[in-house]
């Protein structure tokens, strides 16, 4: 099973990061591996995913965009879980790991705040001393996570380089950890970084998809033809894919089209990009002829990032997995689809994927297919964006 | 021999320790590095590290960070750099290493970076987010061309990394003082001489110290216990408070001449 023992997904992935961190990172999969064999580690992580998060999150078979799209359409509704979104179940696995190694203070960065707000969250629980990085840009959009990170006793470090993004918040997380690392643990948020960082959030990601497994098998008695998830970093997508791997289910990412992918402005990393190498691992990157990373631009901040997570540039390279893309004003039409037809208001990430399931993939497929989408995250956190349209 | 090679063969010869001194390529131009390189030459430099600007430097404090920004608004480019110490080269025989994160080496081709440095004039290379682990192409390449691969060692380096390093590095090693960006600091680690000595006893390659130096004394004082100084954000704060006057690239000699002790 990939990664191999370099953290390799075929040529994607690796290490490549300032000397400091090295042995840290050797120390983290040490760690790891340790805690995913230890019985003990993975009951407490369950209880907490069952009776703190709220899994297993409900399988919801969406009947009115079922019936728009004549399609039969089902939602994995991980918007309903704690803080709003899928990020608790990595943040609670990677806050045990802290705890596991004797860390008394993490750290994370942030884009639209979800993992912000996750890590706060599980600080809080843990006892943990907790900074956030987010950019300034950022902080701006989402006011309400940054409102709520604070109340749960986080500090948030706005970040004021570079596009002041998700891309430089992930930068300035690394130069803290570079600085503190012998006490601080790094709670990455989405399946990027240098290895293990992809494995770990994906492993703990993984639930979504296992549990989607059983549900659709118990309800339809047969595996989906199609499942489709919104891509940023590609944490909530790879979870969801991953236990599908060896299916034959059509997986397909959808990434940030922002203004088209045909513009400069879009964070359309696998659609329109190159391999390359940003915070400590090679996968597609937006970069220019020279290599410099572009600023990625999306409505909705948790897909505002250049990279992709190496894993899904390795399932784009062997054709495991398509990856599409939607601009954010479809974006916001599967957003309001959503609220409208079925009383869910999404976040605008997983309203990327919404859109593309039911106005681009459905008209192209037999009748009798059945589609599943990852709902990532709730909407609450864009309301201001909606509102200031 | 590479000019890295014969310069710390000539300085062991004289008893004396290295003296590397960091500026960013572009930062505020192109037209006043092309001055700088030959002003560090003469002022004492014995290895010149070039920065190459990058839009994600995430092994630097604020002060490199804004240089490497000045660089890509001046559109610095890395072609732009080899042509520049292309030119340098007609004038100075200082060794000239890079500091420039991977991608720019990986989006340029690692055998053409190789073969085009070395035949602008460039001797090796710092990259400080490319570990052993991940450099075993391109080193392949630069022992084929005598490119020197300047690996790093950190404060967190254990026994076995160290001897990895060594083994695998060519010019010198980069040991960074302390677990941290690069930037001035006042102080420097207090377990800074004990770390140095641990490293010396295993290495055979020459040891460097880069992060955090920036006054005379903290130069004298690492280049006791180890083969070479490093300072490259004390250098660049001069550069950046003497943007637009005239005397920039004297001032730049100035703090080198002063810096530089002995």
């Amino acid at each position: 099973m990939l990664p191999d023992k370099y953290g390799k997904f075929g040529v994607f992935g690796g290490k490549f990061v300032p000397e400091t961190l090295m042995t840290a990172l050797s120390e983290l999969e040490i760690s790891y591996k340790k805690a995913q064999k230890d019985a003990k580690f993975r009951k407490e992580l369950d209880n907490l995913l069952e009776y703190y998060a709220g899994r297993p999150t409900p399988l919801y078979f969406a009947r009115n965009i079922s019936k728009k799209a004549s399609r039969k359409i089902y939602l994995k509704r991980e918007d309903l879980l704690h803080t709003g979104a899928h990020k608790i179940n990595n943040t609670l696995g990677q806050a045990l790991l802290a705890v596991r190694m004797g860390k008394k203070r993490i750290i994370a960065e942030t884009g639209a705040g979800q993992h912000g707000l996750a890590t706060a969250t599980s600080a809080a629980l843990f006892g943990l001393e907790c900074d956030v990085y987010m950019g300034e840009e950022d902080i701006h959009r989402q006011a309400l996570n940054v409102f709520k990170m604070k109340l749960l006793g986080a500090r948030v470090i706005p970040v004021y380089s570079g596009s002041k993004t998700l891309k430089d918040a992930t930068s300035e997380a690394i130069r803290d950890w570079v600085t503190n690392v012998r006490t601080t643990y790094y709670v990455i948020g989405s399946a990027i970084g240098p290895h293990p960082y992809p494995m770990i959030v994906r492993d703990f990601q993984s639930v979504i998809g296992k549990e989607t497994k059983k549900q659709i098998l118990g309800c339809e008695k047969k595996l989906p033809d199609y499942m489709v998830a919104c891509v940023g970093g590609g944490s909530n997508a790879i979870g969801f894919f991953h236990p599908f791997f060896n299916t034959n289910v059509k997986l397909i990412g959808v990434e940030a089209g922002g203004f088209g992918i045909n513009t400069e402005k879009h964070g359309a990393s696998l659609c329109k990009g190159s391999p390359g190498v940003l915070h400590g691992n090679k996968s597609y990157l937006l970069q220019d002829k020279f290599g410099q990373v572009r600023v990625a631009h999306s409505i909705s901040a948790g897909l505002d990032y250049p990279g992709v997570g190496p894993e899904h540039s390795y399932y784009k390279t062997i054709k495991r997995a398509e990856y599409k893309s939607v601009t954010d004003k479809e974006a916001l039409e599967g957003f309001k689809m959503l609220s409208e037809m079925e009383g869910i208001i999404p976040a605008l990430e997983p309203s990327h994927a919404i859109y593309y399931a039911v106005k681009k993939l459905a008209p192209k497929i037999g009748k009798n297919k059945i589609i599943i989408v990852c709902l990532s995250g709730r909407g609450d956190k864009d309301i201001d964006i909606i509102k200031d349209l | 021999m590479n000019r890295i090679d014969k310069k710390f063969k000539e300085l062991k010869k004289r008893k004396q320790k290295a003296f590397i001194a960091f500026i960013m390529a572009g930062d505020p131009s192109l037209a006043i590095t092309k001055k700088l390189v030959p002003e560090l030459a003469s002022s004492g430099a014995d290895i010149i590290e070039l920065g190459v600007p990058f839009s994600d430097p995430i092994a630097d404090g604020p002060t490199i960070q804004k240089a490497s920004s000045r660089g890509l608004k001046s559109k610095t480019t890395l072609p732009d750099v080899f042509n520049l110490v292309r030119n340098a080269r007609l004038e100075i025989d200082t060794p000239i290493v890079f500091l420039i994160y991977y991608n720019l080496v990986f989006h340029y081709g690692l055998e053409k970076f190789v073969k085009d440095a070395v035949r602008s004039g460039v001797d090796g290379a710092v990259i400080p987010d490319l570990p052993p682990e991940e450099s075993k192409e391109l080193s392949r390449i630069a022992k084929k061309n005598r490119f020197s691969m300047i690996h790093l060692l950190a404060p967190t380096s254990s026994v076995e990394r160290i001897k990895k390093v060594d083994s695998v590095s060519t010019g010198f090693i980069y040991y960074v003082s302390l677990t941290g960006t690069t930037g001035a600091r006042t102080r420097l680690p207090k377990e800074l001489s004990a770390n140095l000595r641990k490293v010396k006893r295993i290495t055979r390659t020459p040891v460097c110290v880069g992060f955090g130096i920036s006054t005379p004394a903290q130069v004298k004082e690492v280049q006791k216990i180890s083969d070479g100084a490093i300072v490259g954000s004390a250098i660049v704060k001069v550069i950046e408070k003497n943007i637009g006057k005239k005397d920039l690239v004297k001032k730049v000699g100035e703090f080198l001449r002063a810096i530089k002790t002995s």
